[in-house]
């Protein structure tokens, strides 16, 4: 009697050891992959956290995918295992109009509703990540003139347009300096890819690296619309106690050094 | 000839489904099949039938992600397929890991390893603490937890989409399962193993034992990947009603004896009584 109740008390602590044990390299291994966050997704992705619950892994995007352009993370890849991305400088986002990637979708992990408007889907609506110019490397910069990410931009003069700026070096010629715009750029990468340079000094990144977000401390006082993010503000309204104490008294106040 | 299908008969058609279900996939990936579409995760079949691994769908609930109706209409269909079916028949049947297992086994066998390896220390429960834990970390994590690890997945994809670093996964279960433990992944730690030995309790297709013309040669116990399921042998006529019978039918083509036999739930029961 004695004897199983010991065998069935040790072989339970056995089990709950081992679990603990599987149970912690498991969670560190998801910690960690899931730690990275620069990873781009199809169109009509939801949130990266979202997502990764979501997403089911089947490759349905991938396989409806009429460029190759989205691939299913293997081992190796140093992404979540299975879950799709793209590599715009490899093969970009060619922003089909009908978006075949995303109604495939069995889960709703590529949600239709975040790229329609009024009932037709949009391309333009995508956001798999926003263009970040290297403006120390891009030649445009230094005055040669290169248009390349200009051109390739599906949403040429939205997301990307070029600012005429002098240049005060030679006096004489101008900079046709490339630039962002964020509430615009899909995130597609053609930009990156049509780059010249080595390595592209135009890069897609996700949307929540770059991108900051504002409380309701600054508002931009001459545009109706920003004004409008004043409905959400709450009154924080703080009150400090007057010290009753006068000026003086601060000032003669030697915190006990000359008691002795 | 006739031996070789006596003998071999379930295994070649498992191949066969196993095989040609994984080309029907690959077609659908790379020459745009409209059979089957997607992986073993989830897949649409003709285009129009939602097909979804109802474990991976109890993962993300879990996990906290909004279920559409897709995803449960598609994990409903394969739950009551499986069900009706009755133990593990999707391990033996449709899931590739089973080939490499088989494999592991087989040549396990042949090199004499269980003689040297007698003892197997391993409970065959981890598969449903592995199960219980999977579901936990999922929720705890707010992922799919089992699958971002699960060799099941990593095979299936590195066979449907391109193999990358996956053949690893494979060659890791194969190596574990000859040298380490005996049906080491399928039959003790695989919690989608445990998952369908769960919902597959209650399934009609059963295989059937007859006390009377068993001579105990026990070749069914060395071929079986889940021999306590076999108790009754030699033993007692009974069905296999344990769930973690994969309907995989090797018994019933190594017996010699006619004992062992596939049957319907209940049917072969009244069958017996009504003999007797």
């Amino acid at each position: 009697m004695v004897d199983e109740r010991r065998k069935f008390i040790l072989g339970t602590a056995r089990a709950v050891g081992i679990v603990a044990l599987g149970g912690l390299v498991w969670s560190a291994y998801v910690d960690e992959v899931t730690a990275n966050k620069l990873i781009l997704r199809p169109p009509g992705a939801l949130k990266e956290d979202d997502f990764l619950a979501t997403c089911i892994k089947c490759g349905m995007c991938v396989e409806a995918c009429p460029f190759d352009t989205l691939k299913l993370a293997n081992p190796g890849d140093n992404k979540p295992l299975g879950t799709p991305y793209f590599e715009p400088r490899d093969i970009p986002c060619y922003m089909c109009p009908d978006i075949p990637c995303v109604p495939v979708c069995p889960t709703g992990a590529l949600d239709e509703a975040l790229v329609t408007t009024d009932g037709k889907l949009d391309i333009n609506l995508a956001d798999m990540g926003v263009a970040v110019v290297d403006t120390k490397n891009c030649i445009a910069f230094w005055g040669i003139q290169c248009d390349a990410c200009y051109r390739a931009c599906p949403l040429m003069d939205q997301a990307i347009y070029l600012k005429y700026e002098k240049n005060e070096r030679t006096g004489k010629h101008a900079f046709l300096k490339p630039i962002v715009d964020s509430d615009f750029c899909t995130g597609c990468g053609l930009c990156e890819r049509a780059c010249v340079t080595k390595k592209a000094t135009i890069t897609i990144v996700p949307r929540e690296i770059v991108i900051g977000s504002l409380d309701d401390h600054y508002i931009k006082g001459w545009d109706k619309k920003d004004e409008k993010r004043l409905k959400n503000a709450k009154a924080d309204i703080t009150t400090t106690e007057l010290s009753k104490e006068s000026a003086m008294d601060s000032l003669n106040d030697m915190g006990g050094l000359l008691d002795d | 000839m006739t031996n070789f299908w006596e003998h071999y008969r379930f295994l070649v058609l498992r191949r066969f489904t196993q095989i040609s279900l994984m080309l029907l996939y690959i077609g659908g990936n790379y020459w745009g099949w409209n059979f089957v579409q997607g992986n073993l995760s989830a897949s649409m079949l003709f285009g129009v039938v939602p097909l979804n691994d109802p474990y991976a769908a109890l993962q993300m609930f879990a996990a906290g992600a909004v279920i559409t109706t897709n995803l449960f209409v598609g994990a409903l269909i394969v739950t009551i397929f499986y069900m009706l079916l009755g133990g593990r028949t999707f391990c033996s049947w449709v899931c590739p890991v089973n080939i490499i297992t088989d494999a592991a086994n087989y040549l396990r066998r042949k090199l004499h390893v269980n003689q040297v390896e007698k003892k197997q220390p391993a409970s065959r429960n981890i598969r449903y603490w592995v199960l219980g834990l999977s579901l936990v970390l999922s929720y705890i994590l707010g992922v799919t937890a089992f699958e971002f690890i699960s060799p099941i997945s990593i095979t299936h994809r590195a066979i449907i989409f391109g193999v990358g670093l996956g053949w690893t996964a494979m060659l890791v279960i194969f190596l574990f399962d000859l040298f380490i433990l005996k049906n080491g992944w399928c039959g003790h730690i695989c919690p989608l193993g445990g998952f369908y030995g769960v919902i597959g309790k209650v399934g009609a297709v059963r295989v059937d034992h007859d006390e009377e013309k068993c001579t105990v040669c026990m070749k069914c116990k060395i071929v079986c990947p889940e021999p306590q399921v076999l108790f009754m042998v030699g033993k007692e006529s009974l069905q296999v009603l344990d769930g973690e019978c994969t309907n995989c039918g090797r018994c019933i083509e190594v017996c010699d004896d006619d004992a062992l036999n596939f049957s319907i739930r209940k049917l072969a029961k009244e069958k017996r009584d009504e003999n007797n």
